[in-house]
Parts: C-alpha cells; structure tokens; sequence
C-alpha cells in the first residue's frame, strides 16, 4: 500500500493514474447530477413556508459544502507539498484553487438569490456570509500568489504557506452559524435532530445532490491535475509519446 | 407538477431559475475550460517538436 | 552570562533600529496617512457629531489597517535585496525568533505609534474618553496581530518585484476577525454592551499569532530566498 503511493507521487504515474479514475467518476456525476435535480426540482414537495424558492438549496448547500471540502484538501495537499516535498501535491493543491473559487461564488450567489425572497435582503454582514466571502479572497489570493511567481518549485512553496495559514477561516465559517445567532439559518444536516427536520422528502435528493457535486469535483480535479503535469513534464519523453498518442 | 408550474416556481421562477443557470454556467465553465487547456497544451508540445526546439 | 542566541537577537534588534532611524520615510510615512486618511472622512461625509461618533470606530480601525498594509512591503525587502536576508537565514541562531524580533521592531515603530496617535483622531470624531480608552486597548491587542500576520503577507512576496498590491490581497482577508472585533468592541462598549468577549477573541488572536506566525514568516521567507 505504501509503496502504492510513494509510485504515485512521480508525476508520469500519478497522470495516468487519474486518467484511469477519470471515467469512475465522471460517469456517476452525470448520472447522479441527472437523478438529483430531477427529483430536486420535480419530485420534492414545496415548502410549506418558501413555496418552490427553498429549491436554490439544491445547489446552494452542495456548492457551500464544497467551497470548504476543497480548501480541506488544497491545505491537505499543501501541507504534503511541504512535508514530503511530493510534486503531486503541489498539482492537486494548486487544481483545487480555481474549482474552490467557483464553488465560493456559487455558494455566495445561489445564497443571494435565496435571501432575496426569503430573508429580503441580498446581502446581509452576518459571520457566515463575511467569513465565505473571506473565504473567496483566500482562493483568489492564492491563485494570485502562484500566478506571481515565475519558478514553479518558489510558488508551490510559497502557495502551500499561505493555504495553511488560512485554514483558520475554516472552523470560523463552519462554526459561525452555532457561536454567533445571526441572520443566516443553523446548520443544515443537524436538523436532522431536532423537530424542525427537513423532510426526507427533501434530505434525500440535497445528499444525491451533495454527492453529484463531490464528483464533479473529482472529476474536474483530475482534468486539471492532469493538464498540469502535462504542462510541468513538457520536456520528457513520454509527454511526447502522449502527444503522438493522441 | 406540471410543466407551468415547473417553469413558474410558484412565483420565484427569477431567482430559481437564475441561481440554476449560474450553477450551469459555472460548472460547464469548470469542465470545458481543462478540457480546451489539454488541446491547447498538446498543439504547443506539436509545434515545440516541430521547431526542433528542447520541450 | 549572555547565551550567543539573546546576543544575536540584541544585536539584531539594535541593527533594526539604527536603520530605521536612518530611513525615517519608511515608518513615517504610514503613520502621516494614517491621520490624514481619518481627517478625510468628517471632511467627506460632513461634520454632524452624532454621525461621526457612530462610524470613528470603524474608521479609525479601518485607516489603522490600511496604514499597517502600506508598511508593510518594506519589512524585509531591504534585507531581501542586499542579501542580509539569506545571511540571516544561514545563521546558526533560531530564524523565528530573529524574525519575530525584526516584527516586534516594525510593530514598535507602525503599531505604537498609531496606539499612541488614536486620541488625537478620537477627538477629530469627537469620541468620548471611555471609548476612546477602550479603542487604545482593542488597538495594543490588535496591531501587534496586524504586525505579525502582515509579517507572513510581506514575506510571501518579499522576492517579487511588484509584491506590494498582492500583499494586499493575501493579508486582508486574514486581517478581518481582528477588524471586526477592534471595531465592534468600541461600538458595543459604547452602547453599554459587554465587551469582554471581544477583547478575550483579539487577545487570543494575538496569542495564536506571536506562537505561529513567526514560524510561517520565517518559512516564507526561506521560501523566496530559495
């Protein structure tokens, strides 16, 4: 097992070997994107207070669910870079940045557009929407800083510093809505507990949702981990056997 | 549910619709942007080998 | 008896020093905008007492920050190009430490001061002398922070040659816990709040940051001397 993953951390192997996971979660993406929204926009109830408006939540909640996960993984991956020194990690960490912006400002958006009709407001200084928002200026903080440099080993270390310092905001957006009672409504899934629970009915296509966006995820991550290294190994030869083979 | 009142979203359709669309766009943008980076990536490595020039 | 390491922190605090009192535009400066940024405000939005009481918190924390931020790029940059830096680096004594003495000298020179200058903006806004006590303390807690989390902006960039608009964007996002809670500290204290809560979440900011971010400084820096 180790030696598994002390192979993969040669940029050739790891290349191939998310090109043979690619096809493993791209399909299910679909599939589950597919069996998610329907039974999300179709086949749940409306709400009894929101009417149909409660179904942003669909994309609202899976797109903020995962502009945390891959931070997790961009400073996970960055800290890797900096303990073992591993190329590979330095590639999935710098991927991740660009998809975690986009997950950001979709979370940041669809939240919006639901605040609108249900709070009145499209934005409001509350800690959960402050701290995301800080959360997208680290994402494009970091993209910035890696841009910067010219020397892709000083940005890869430079980068990795900057993802792990501002891990911090993590626990601050994830906690925000238990320390501070602000605007923004408690945390989704513990409502599971107690008797305002969402309704089956309702749970059940946001996890088929919250999964189809975590493959997705994968999937886009190995598209461009691969593009990557393909650009980093330019010179060697089984990039350019890849280029023939293709 | 019929297909009016899928369109109309009881009166929300605006925001609804819009945070749907933005999800589409966003998430095709994620997808077909690597996709058209790969492309890209290998017609410079057709053009590098060709010029003779060190990769 | 003095252990080589204390007389290699002396001596560097002394050298730190010396330079500054020979460049004075580099602290200066800072400091200048920071009163001629808050007099712009009244100026602006118009001399009405009740308005200016309410918003000189936010304000005076606000103009502190971006005063923080415009010293920021010379805190190593001098070093980095004269190579003292990578000296220093090579240097048998614990890099951090040098590091968070070289902060301590900055935040002496950027933070203090501002500490020292919030009465003179306090009555620009006509700020009572309760708030304007509690607005000093929110400030010794928080410029320190300010200091040392800049510190790691500064030496992300430190080998770049047009650093100083990025350091901007990596530092102000983590520089607004400290803001809001500096900020609403006065707010709340003025309107009768309890505000022990605010001070213990900027005093523990201050604690995480002078354990960790001479650390993740000083790994900065040795990453951009390469």
């Amino acid at each position: 097992m180790l030696q598994t993953i002390t192979k993969l951390a040669s940029l050739k192997n790891f290349y191939f070997f998310c090109g043979k996971l690619l096809p493993w979660f791209a399909w299910p993406t679909l599939i589950l994107m597919v069996v998610g929204l329907y039974w999300g926009l179709v086949e749940a109830p409306a709400d009894y207070q929101q009417k149909d408006s409660y179904r942003i939540i669909f994309i609202h909640v899976p797109a903020a669910w995962m502009s945390l996960f891959v931070y997790m993984v961009m400073a996970t991956s960055a800290a890797a870079s900096m303990i073992w020194k591993t190329k590979a990690s330095e590639v999935v960490a710098n991927s991740c940045a660009p998809i975690g912006a986009a997950f950001t400002f979709l979370a940041l958006a669809t939240g919006s557009l639901w605040g609108k009709p249900m709070w009145g407001t499209w934005w409001e200084w509350d800690a959960r929407l402050t701290s995301e928002l800080v959360l997208l200026f680290l994402y494009l903080g970091y993209m910035a800083l890696q841009s910067a440099f010219e020397d892709k080993r000083t940005a890869a270390r430079a980068t990795s510093i900057l993802a792990i310092v501002g891990v911090v905001n993590i626990p601050i957006i994830h906690y925000s809505v238990e320390w501070w009672f602000t605007l923004h409504q408690g945390p989704t899934v513990q409502l599971l507990k107690n008797k305002q629970a969402m309704d089956t009915s309702m749970l059940i296509p946001l996890l088929i949702m919250a999964t189809a966006f975590k493959f997705y995820y994968v999937t886009v991550l190995l598209m461009r981990s691969r593009n990557e290294i393909l650009e980093r190994e330019s010179h060697s030869k089984w990039v350019q056997e890849e280029k023939e083979r293709l | 549910m019929t297909l009016s009142e899928f369109f109309y979203m009881d009166g929300y359709y605006l925001y609804v619709w819009v945070s749907y669309g933005l999800a589409l766009v966003v998430m095709l943008a994620q997808y077909i942007l690597p996709l058209r980076r790969k492309r890209e990536l290998l017609k410079q490595l057709g053009r590098k080998k060709k010029r003779g020039q060190r990769l | 008896m003095i252990n080589n390491s204390q007389h290699a922190l002396k001596t560097q605090l002394w050298r730190d020093f010396t330079l500054a009192a020979r460049n004075k535009s580099e602290w200066m400066n800072p400091l200048l905008f920071f009163v001629f940024a808050a007099i712009l405000f009244p100026l602006g939005i118009g001399p009405d007492t009740t308005i200016l009481k309410q918003i000189a918190p936010g304000i005076i924390w606000v103009v502190a920050l971006l005063a923080a931020l415009l010293s920021l790029d010379s805190m190593f940059r001098s070093d980095y190009e004269d190579g003292s830096l990578e000296q220093l680096t090579l240097s048998p004594y614990p890099f951090a430490a040098l590091v968070f003495t070289k902060v301590s000298v900055h935040w002496l020179l950027t933070g203090l001061p501002l500490i020292l200058l919030a009465p003179l903006l306090a009555t620009f806004f006509h700020l009572d002398g309760d708030a304007t006590l509690i607005l000093m303390q929110t400030l010794l807690l928080g410029t320190p922070v300010l200091s040392l989390v800049g510190a790691i902006g500064s030496a992300l960039t430190v080998g770049l040659k047009r650093g100083s608009m990025l350091i901007s964007l990596l530092v102000l996002p983590l520089y607004v816990p400290v803001l809001i809670f500096g900020a609403n500290a006065v707010s709340a204290s003025t309107a009768g709040l309890d505000i022990s809560g605010h001070m213990m979440l900027i005093a523990s900011l201050l604690a995480l940051s002078i354990t960790l971010a001479p650390l993740a400084t000083a790994a900065a820096l040795r990453a951009s001397i390469g």
